[in-house]
Formats: C-alpha cells, structure tokens, sequence
C-alpha cells in the first residue's frame, strides 16, 4: 500500500467498516442461521456483516479514486490520556476509593489538554472531590467507599 | 374536549410538587451545562442522563426533557456570545448573533432569541398535544411488517439527511445495528458478540455508547484542534428589544416555527437542518439580504425559532411511534425503556400521566426558561468564560461516576473508553456518530419485527410491499435513496 493511503480518509473509513463488518459475520456463523421464516439467531448479524463489508469496499473504492485525505493531525496523545483517564477511574474506584480515583483521573485527563498549569489543576481537583462527594456520595447517596476498596 | 381534559390532567400531573422542582432542576442544569462552549445538547443528556436512574418514569423523563430543552437553550446563548459554533443546530444563530454582540446589542440578541424560541416552544408544544393522539390512534393498527418498513425509513433518513457523507451514514446505521445486537437474543435465548465476558451478555449499555460516542469522542477531537475561541466579554446592557425589534423579528419567528415544526417530525433532518432552512428563507425574503450576516435581528429570530420548534415536534414520532428523529430522542426513548415503559402507542393509552404530564410540564420549561435566562443572564455570560482547560477533566470525571453509577460496575466504564477511541476515529474519518446511536437503539426493535413478520408471512418478503402501509414506508425509503444519489440534493447537503 503506498504510504498516502494510510492518511486517506476514505480508504481507511472502508478498512474499518469492512474489518468489523467481516469479523460480525465470521463470528455469526456460530450462531445457528435458520431460515428466512424461522430466523436463527445468526440470521440478523450475518445479513449486517455482510452488507457492512459491503458498503465498506464502496468505501474504500472511493477512496482510492478521490484520494481526500484526514483533515488535521491525529491526537494520538490526547486520545491515549483520555483514555487512561477513564480507565483509571474504573480501576481506582473498587480499590482505592472515589477520593483517590477522582483526584487521578482528573490529573491525568487535564495532562491532555494543550497548557498544563500545576497550580490549577491542584485546585480543579480539590474543588471537583469536594463537589463529587458531596453531590453523589451525600446528595445521591451512591454507595461508594470514599478511601479505601471494597476488598 | 377530549383535548381540554386531557390538558387537565397533564397540568395536574406537572404542577405536582414534586415533578415541578424536577422540572425547574432539569432547566436549570441543563441551561448550566449547555451554556458551556463544546458543551452541546447531547452531551448534556448523555452525562446528566444517570442522574434520571434512580427516579420513578414520570419524573425522570420530565426532568430528562427539561435538561433536553434547557440545554438547547443555554446553546443559543453561546452561539450568540461566543464566536463559536458549538453545536450545529446554533451553528446559524451564530452568524448574525455574534455580530449583534459585537455592536453592544448582546441584549436585545439574547431576549430575540429567548422570545422567540419560547413563542415556537409553546407551539411545538401544542402541536405534539394535537397530533400525538391521532398520529397514535394510526399506529395501533400497525403490524409487525409496517414497524419493520417504518423503522427502515427511519434509519435510512437518519443516515441520508444527517450532514455528510450519506454511503457512510448508511454504513454507520447498519454498524449501529450490529452494536445493539451484542446480547442475549431474546428470541432463542443465545449470547451473541458477547466473548465469553458476562457483563456483555446483558447487551452493551446506553450511557456507555452515547457518552463514549459523544463525549468522550468529542472531547479528544477539540483539545487537537488548535483554533482560538473569540468570546464577547462587554457588558450585557439594555435587555429590552425595540418596537423596532419586535416588528422585525414578529414574522421571522413565525416562519420559522412552521419550517421547524415540519422538519422536526422527519427523522435525521432535525434542529440543524430546519434552523439552516429558515436562515435561508428569511435571505430569501429580506428586502435588504446584504444585512444578513452583519447583525441582522431575523437572522435570530428564526433559526432561534426553527431550531426550538424542531426539538419540540421532534418527540411526536418518539412518544406516539416509539421512533426517534435524532440521537437526543434516541436517548429519550431509552430513558423511556430503561424505565420498563414499552413505548410505541400504547404509551398514551396505557400511561395518559406519562404522555400528557410531559407536554405539560414541556410548556412549564418553557416558560422556566425564560423567567430563569433572561434576568440571569449575567451569570451565563461569566460561565463563558470558564477556560476549557477546566471543564474537559471535569466532564469526563462525571462521565466516569455516571457510567459506573449505572450498574456499579468498572466493566461500563472500561467499555466507555474503547468506544470513545472507536468515536475518536469515526470522527476523523468523517464519519457521522449520530446514525449510530440510532441504529443501536431501533437494533433490537426492528430485529425482532424482522422476524416476526416474516413468521407471520410464512418466510414470504414480499409481505413488506403487498400490505399498503408498509408499501408506503418501502416507497419512501426508496425515494429517499434516489434523492440522495441525485446530485442537486448533494450540493444542497454539501451548503449546509
């Protein structure tokens, strides 16, 4: 594939579509298939599949012909710590309390942004636990241990 | 008058205490969150949607309405003051609002707009109380093949009329309908997509697909974007419009609530597409278009007007078909489910509460909106203010305790992540999220008509064009294609 395509916009949209619409109907086949009267449950998503791969080859086709390119930069890092952000909440919550997961998921989040400001984000996060506890934990009564897992 | 009597009981309903402070509470924040910049409608509801768990049905989905209504608002009070179009259905009101800021008529802009959205609030209104029991007195005779046809027309709009590319709308629909298939399927009972992993038999959860889609996803895509937000911060002078401003914007307002109220009711066209229609008729109209674009008080008045009378006509179809329009009513109708509500017709009949003390207490929002925007004005224009630096960590934080809030369990807010990545790249491929909630709403609902229509037809497909309603639907999505692949209707799509 020469090196252009892999910043097509189109191109890569058709990649997707047709990788999720093949792995939805290769999975499906374990699914028994029926009959279009007495539809198995594997009826529905092999049909899905098979017409998302196929949207996905028109796709792609177009791309290859118009050759539009992804608007912008990808934020690859932005992405990565959003993302970190919210797993980390996942993962502190059951074992270090909402105190702790809050303060981290905050802290990592506001790593994303363009300006990091050690001074703001210390107050974000004091100002953002104390309303968090006090809105879900006291107000909503969320059954959340505030330090400290569950185990 | 079945009408009148109805209308009692609806204001019955919503004037109780109780669902009055969940109205005020929903306007309120729902205002509050909405008037953020790159805080839109949608992720409003989707962060505020949790919230609603925990209430009885008829409150919640007050309050959920409310938070709908105030946050399109609070949009508009954006658009006017910030020089950014934060969500596309104020994407317009932008154009001339700022501008009137600009020139220190921030005031008048501002109650323009209040005025007028609440004038197409209360019509809307109406209309959805003339129309819903009709239009679902129709539906009752409704079988499994005209769902089935109808909910085809639904989704294929959604993908078509949404802006953008219209193959990879349809491509997004049909991978919607592939995400609500995750689950146990309820005909033979099978797990499907669910690889093994037990929180993933019981389906994946709304909140986590819409905020995944739309918040997180959204929040990635503006910390890349690099350009500077211009935000009017003069003082907020002289509220009152003139006489002046009054005649100007009187018929402006009122064309405009019937070009929203039409395109409200159609699914995918929704508030943006009705208030960029309206903005070009008032052009069209004007007797001096060149003052379009520099202040000109129509070109608030109407789309403020359209896009208002759109979001309110838009829950026609949701409460009396159980078909959402847009991604907004999408999460109404599984606010509505999650609530054990079988929506569809049946809900007027069997919940008149539900149905009529929801359009009451609509028309008290509206009302709330005013009387809480209008003197309160100086606080939302210091909340523009607020750095983004601030809000996105704070956004995700209460996206994070609102997804494991809804079953208390990390596997939602880990999944949360993965279809914020998967939103992140649909976003920058120019892929539409918005027919992807759709799908994976109806997923399920046209799935199990699928089937049962063609049980009921003995395996014969023909069943969806020999029985005269469902040809109906059938002919529709048709001529919907064929407008899509014509080309004058893609320029038009391409203007807006």
């Amino acid at each position: 594939m020469k090196p252009d395509l892999w910043n097509n916009r189109d191109v890569l949209a058709g990649l997707l579509f047709i990788v999720l619409g093949g792995l939805a109907a290769i999975l499906a086949r374990d699914y028994p298939f029926g009959t279009t009267m007495r539809m198995g449950p594997g009826y529905f998503p092999t049909a899905l599949g098979v017409i998302l791969l196929l949207f996905g080859v028109y796709v792609l086709a177009r791309g290859v012909r118009s050759g539009d390119r992804v608007k912008g930069e990808w934020g690859w890092k932005p992405l990565a710590l959003i993302t970190v952000s919210i797993v980390l909440f996942g993962f502190l919550l059951d074992r270090a309390g909402l105190i702790p997961a809050t303060i981290a998921t905050l802290f990592v989040a506001a790593a994303a942004g363009r300006e990091f400001r050690w001074k703001e984000v210390v107050l974000l996060a004091v100002v953002m636990t104390a309303f968090s506890v006090a809105v879900f934990s006291w107000g909503l009564k969320l059954p959340y241990p505030l330090l400290g897992g569950y185990y | 008058m079945d009408l009148l009597s109805n209308l009692a009981l609806g204001f019955g309903v919503a004037f109780s205490l109780q669902n009055l402070a969940y109205c005020f509470a929903g306007v309120a924040l729902g205002t509050l969150i909405g008037v953020l910049p790159g805080v839109g409608p949608l992720v409003t509801i989707a962060m505020l949607f949790p919230i609603t768990f925990h209430l009885p049905a008829v409150p919640a989905i007050i309050m959920l309405a409310g938070i709908f209504y105030g946050a399109q608002y609070g949009g508009s009070t954006t658009s006017i003051l910030v020089n950014l179009p934060g969500e596309t259905a104020s994407a317009v009101t932008c154009i001339d609002g700022y501008q009137m800021a600009r020139r220190g008529r921030a005031g008048p802009a501002l109650a323009t707009a209040a005025l007028a959205s609440f004038f197409a609030g209360c019509v809307g209104t109406l209309l959805i109380a003339l129309a819903g029991p009709t239009l679902g007195e129709w539906a009752l005779k409704f079988g499994a093949a005209e769902y089935t046809s109808l909910m085809l027309m639904a989704l294929v709009a959604s993908a078509v009329m949404t802006q953008g590319d219209a193959v990879k709308g349809l491509a997004m629909v049909v991978l919607g309908l592939l995400v609500g298939v995750v689950g146990v399927d309820v005909n033979s009972g099978m797990a499907r997509y669910s690889f093994g992993i037990p929180e993933l038999v019981d389906g994946i959860g709304f909140t986590v697909v819409a905020v995944g889609l739309f918040a997180v996803a959204e929040i990635v895509a503006n910390l890349e974007s690099r350009e500077p937000r211009e935000v009017y911060t003069g003082p907020v002078t002289g509220l009152m419009p003139t006489a002046r401003d009054i005649r100007d914007a009187a018929w402006p307002t009122v064309r405009g609530t019937a070009v929203g109220a039409c395109f409200g009711v159609l699914p995918g066209t929704g508030p943006a597409l009705s208030s960029f229609a309206t903005y070009m008729l008032e052009k069209k109209l004007a007797r001096d278009p060149s003052r379009f674009g520099r202040g000109a008080i129509e070109g608030v008045a109407a789309p403020e007007a359209a896009n208002n009378a759109a979001a309110q006509t838009a829950f026609i179809p949701m409460l009396t078909l159980g078909i959402p329009a847009s991604a907004t009513m999408a999460v109404m109708l599984a606010a509505l489910t999650l609530q054990g509500i079988a929506t569809g017709p049946q809900v007027m009949l069997e919940k008149p509460d539900l149905f009529w003390g929801l359009i009451a207490s609509m028309w008290i929002g509206n009302c709330l909106l005013v009387v809480l925007n209008l003197p309160l004005v100086g606080i939302w224009v210091k909340l523009l203010t607020v750095p983004y630096r601030w809000l996105f960590p704070s956004i995700i934080l209460f996206c994070c305790i609102g997804n494991y809030s809804v079953s208390n369990n990390p596997f939602d807010v880990y999944l949360c992540a993965v279809i914020g990545v998967l939103g992140y790249v649909l976003v920058k491929l120019e892929c539409e999220p918005a027919p992807l909630l759709l799908g994976y709403v109806l997923g399920p609902l046209l799935e199990e008509n699928l089937r049962r229509a063609l049980l009921i037809a003995r395996g014969d497909p023909t069943v969806f064009f020999t029985r005269p309603l469902s040809l109906v639907f059938m002919i529709a999505t048709v001529l919907i294609l064929v407008v899509m692949i014509a080309p004058a209707a893609r320029g038009m799509r391409r203007g807006t």
